[in-house]
């Protein structure tokens, strides 16, 4: 096996160094008891040849590929990847290196994440951003148990059901043992979230919305935060498209306390919705209750400029079960990606590319209104609008399947009530004859 | 330092993002608009943020002379004690890049999804073949996710039973995650002492189990790199009081294919694929912690997962005694591929070799060490041994001194301090892919370290003086942490 580099005498000859006679008699300190019956369960092994076709096999059994224009978002966004993103995140020096423990070996690892908390906290206008977290939904997790720490003798968050459904379960799979009461926000007419279920409420410790939501809507978080903070609580903003700050007021500039989301379409892959990457940033005051990895400036002993992980008296190595979170690593690679992706747009390329996604999107929504779809929510959105038809759209969308255009998802799966409603997404990679082949598909 | 690894190149400075480029500098090409310019709300729009503008080669040489500031696996030998820092074959990341399976998208039908479901369930049973253990979870995102999501499971086991247990027993050589993840899910740690040879006797479980402990959580082959023999032993104490067996599999890479988890009594167990089934590490990720169970544990399962039936594969979600989601999807998917094609690739007979050999050659290193550094625990060890600093402290040279110098000579440190119940740990796992010649090559330069804190202990002290930076004043980072630009 070419990963396994000992030659036969290498190891009768090592074996010898160590004075044992063969490799099983390193063992002996499992018992019987604790022994395998037999050989592994697995198939048997497969060159690098066999096991490239098997690959190949396996991609052509999927009937939705590269070339399928996809009109899906729902929390993993088709952007266009540079090819600089790839090639640069996939240097081996990068790949192949563990968590920075070593600074003096990892500053690569180490400026590459302090610049992509600077340009996380930029983008989200906040004053600090952590290292990353797993992803968008345990990003939020973490967000709402930080707000019940920093607000003292809270035991309840609220979560608007705009925010993606599969973020709110993971919430209530985090929250679960922990007795705190999650409270469901409803969604108005506009699609956005109403707030008045919380007259009155008490021990409240975060209230969080996600904007632009799950339906696209784009929430008006300057109008929350006041009643929110009023309440005693933080206001958390979740986000699954963060490319939408490109456009609209960031969650800082609406007066969240915690920002917490979903960056894969800064750069990433969607790869069936992994590796992953959870963006956190929060206000500066707020620092030591933050969970996960933060890089920080220093010097080095001749007082030149460095990095190296910092403030670990809040992780779970030093502080055991006081910890802010049992998170003990970060996203490195997928944070690093996100980073190379940023500054390769840059400011003046984020705000054209959001531009581009916002009027393609626009241009779908108008012409299938104008085809007769009905627009669900009134709201103003980004790149992801919900909309109800009154035929078989399910038909069209097969039709339209075997044109090479996947078009939107049915909402019915999380939303009983928005059966038969379908959430569209728009971005860059939708050409204008895409778009004019689903409007005249969808036109009776 | 003749014939050592270690040597000084080129390197070259870069600042920081933001002190170079200009404004209207582009990196990436934008179509243009085909589409008119639709109305947006004004009140609701932002300025968008503070980036630098820099061009294609700007950014190519930024993050090119960034990565050659970095060591990796790629560049050498980087023994880290229970981070099983592995060869990570290139053949598995051109595999999760294939374009048909890197663009799926997630909220799919699962018609369209058949091969990457396909993947996803033959990975759910090679690993529990692995195990010995009957389901799996592939939703874990990391080692510490898999640990919450088994005690999660723990939480519901007792809920689903109508029982209250609060405690939870974890051995001083356990995983330095464990008591944060049992405390994430409202159980206290009790911290259980292991006996003079580095293992936890059954008579300390005992003595610690009652009616309101919910079970124990045990690393095995614990950090000290020994078997907890007594694990089956253990096991049966634990079970005889109600509670359940949950085992770290982090150091799974000392015994695949060698012991059981089912016949050792484990109940629970997560993997770290980033670990023992040799995807990168990626400077702290992605990795993949997927979560084994026995039987009796499957309904409790973090859900979807991948099951197959006359109509091909497909997502299942949980039943309600599920513990739920603990990812927006299917967890580190791109990871997950990763591992299944390093599975594929070694089959039964090189899973189970590699495991002897990862042993092999920590064992090579402990008799070769041996002497030269304080061994504490001497004993047979698996795949990884622990040294100390104890030899070396009439030098006045610590283990961070023996650790910076390492660098100096090209190589990445051990693990150092930890585990805890080491003072001056130097814990080294040197993995199975390092080969007779490096082995002895790290050994000499180890050897010459501890020979120049005899000779010249302040060489140790100032080190390391070949690498870019030198030592890095973490005190003041954290005094006055500076976390943006």
């Amino acid at each position: 096996m070419r990963y396994l580099p000992h030659t036969p005498e290498e190891i009768r000859e090592m074996l010898a160094v160590i004075g044992r006679p063969d490799l099983d008699e390193l063992f002996t300190s499992i018992p019987a008891g604790c022994r395998c019956d037999g050989a592994i369960g697995v198939p048997a092994a497969m060159t690098e040849w066999q096991l490239g076709d098997l690959m190949g096999d396996i991609a052509a059994t999927m009937t939705v590929g590269p070339d399928h224009c996809m009109l899906v978002g729902a929390g993993r966004y088709h952007h266009y990847i540079p090819e600089i993103v790839r090639s640069l995140a996939g240097r081996s020096e990068f790949l192949t290196s563990y968590t920075p423990y070593q600074p003096e070996m990892a500053q690569g690892t180490l400026q590459g994440i302090f610049e992509y908390q600077t340009l996380t906290a930029r983008l989200l206008g906040l004053d600090v951003a952590n290292a990353s977290l797993y992803d968008g939904a345990s990003a939020l997790a973490e967000g709402l148990l930080m707000g019940l720490r920093i607000v003292k003798r809270s035991r309840r968050v609220a979560v608007s059901t705009a925010v993606h459904p599969h973020y709110r379960e993971v919430v209530k799979s985090y929250l679960r043992p922990t007795g705190y009461e999650i409270i469901d926000l409803p969604c108005g007419a506009d699609g956005r979230t109403d707030l008045s279920l919380l007259q009155g409420v008490d021990g409240l410790a975060a209230v969080a919305l996600q904007s632009p939501n799950f339906f696209g809507v784009v929430e008006d978080l300057k109008r929350v935060a006041e009643p929110v903070h009023d309440a005693g609580a933080l206001l958390v903003a979740a986000f699954t498209e963060p490319l939408a700050y490109g456009l609209y007021r960031n969650p800082g500039q609406g007066g969240a306390d915690i920002a917490c989301g979903e960056g894969q379409s800064l750069g990433l892959p969607v790869s069936f919705g992994g590796a992953a990457l959870g963006m956190f940033a929060c206000r500066g005051e707020f620092v030591r209750s933050l969970p996960g990895r933060l890089v920080g400036e220093t010097v080095d002993l001749e007082g030149r400029r460095g990095f190296v992980l910092t403030l670990s008296t809040r992780e779970q190595h030093i502080r055991r079960e006081k910890a802010t979170s049992n998170i003990c690593s970060n996203q490195g690679l997928c944070a690093l990606t996100t980073a190379i992706y940023m500054a390769s747009l840059g400011g003046s390329g984020l705000r054209q590319l959001a531009r581009l996604n916002y009027d393609l999107s626009e241009y779908l929504k108008a012409g299938l209104v104008g085809a007769g779809a009905e627009l669900v929510f009134s709201g103003p959105t980004f790149n992801e609008f919900v909309l109800r038809f009154g035929g078989d759209f399910a038909a069209v969308r097969r039709r339209l399947q075997e044109r090479g255009i996947v078009a939107g998802i049915d909402l019915g799966g999380s939303y009983p009530q928005l059966a038969g409603c379908w959430l569209f997404c728009v971005t860059e990679k939708a050409t204008k004859k895409d778009l004019d082949t689903v409007i005249s598909e969808v036109r009776p | 330092m003749n014939g050592i690894v270690g040597a000084s190149g080129l390197i070259l400075n870069e600042p920081l993002l933001w002190e170079k480029g200009s404004k209207g500098r582009r990196g990436m090409s934008m179509v243009a608009a085909e589409v008119p310019s639709a109305p947006v709300d004004a009140d609701l729009c932002g300025e968008g943020p503070d980036f630098p503008d820099l061009s294609e080669i700007d950014v190519v040489r930024h993050y090119t002379r960034l990565s050659q500031w970095n060591f990796g696996v790629d560049s050498g030998m980087y023994p880290l004690g229970s981070c099983t820092m592995k060869y990570n074959p290139k053949l598995n990341d051109r595999l999760a890049a294939t374009p048909e399976i890197a663009c799926v998208h997630p909220m799919l039908e699962d018609a369209c999804c058949q091969g990457v479901l396909r993947i996803m369930f033959e990975l759910q049973e090679f690993l529990a073949a692995i195990t010995g253990l009957d389901a799996v979870s592939l939703q874990p995102s990391a080692g510490a996710q898999g640990e919450l999501a088994g005690m999660l499971i723990f939480a519901a086991w007792f809920q689903s039973r109508g029982e209250r247990r609060t405690r939870i027993l974890i051995p001083d050589t356990a995983h330095g995650t464990n008591p944060a993840s049992a405390a994430l899910c409202g159980f206290t740690p009790v911290p259980l002492k292991s006996g003079a040879d580095g293992r936890l006797a059954v008579e300390t479980v005992a003595a610690a189990m009652d009616g309101e402990t919910a079970g124990i959580m045990l690393t095995n082959p614990n950090t000290l790199g020994i078997f907890e023999s007594n694990i089956g032993a253990i096991a049966a104490v634990v079970h005889a009081g109600g509670g359940l067996v949950y085992g770290d599999g982090a150091n799974m890479n000392a015994i695949m294919g060698i012991a059981d988890a089912r016949k050792c009594g484990i109940d629970v167990m997560h993997l770290n694929l980033h670990k023992t089934f040799s995807t990168p590490h990626g400077g702290g990720g992605p990795g993949a912690g997927p979560v084994c169970v026995v039987k009796a544990l499957e309904s409790f399962l973090p859900a979807p997962r991948v099951v197959k039936d006359e109509g091909g594969y497909r997502l299942a979600a949980g039943g309600p005694e599920s513990i739920g989601r603990l990812h927006a999807f299917h967890g580190n998917f791109s990871v997950l591929v990763r591992a299944w094609s390093y599975i594929r690739s070694m089959g039964p007979e090189d899973l189970r070799q590699a495991s002897r050999l990862a042993v092999l050659n920590a064992n090579y290193l402990k008799a070769r060490l041996k002497g030269t550094l304080h061994l504490p625990y001497d004993q047979p060890s698996l795949h990884e041994c622990v040294f100390s600093d104890l030899l070396q402290h009439g030098d006045g040279v610590t283990t961070l001194d023996i650790a910076k110098r390492l660098i100096d000579y090209g190589y990445h440190p051990p693990t150092i301090y930890f585990p805890l119940v080491v003072p001056g740990a130097i814990m080294i796992e040197p993995t199975e892919t390092e080969c007779r010649d490096d082995l002895d090559q790290f050994v000499a330069a180890l050897k010459a370290v501890v020979q120049e804190a005899r000779d010249n202990p302040e060489l140790l002290r100032q080190a390391p003086v070949r690498t870019k930076l030198r030592r890095l004043d973490e005190t003041r980072a954290a005094r006055h942490p500076c976390l943006r630009g």
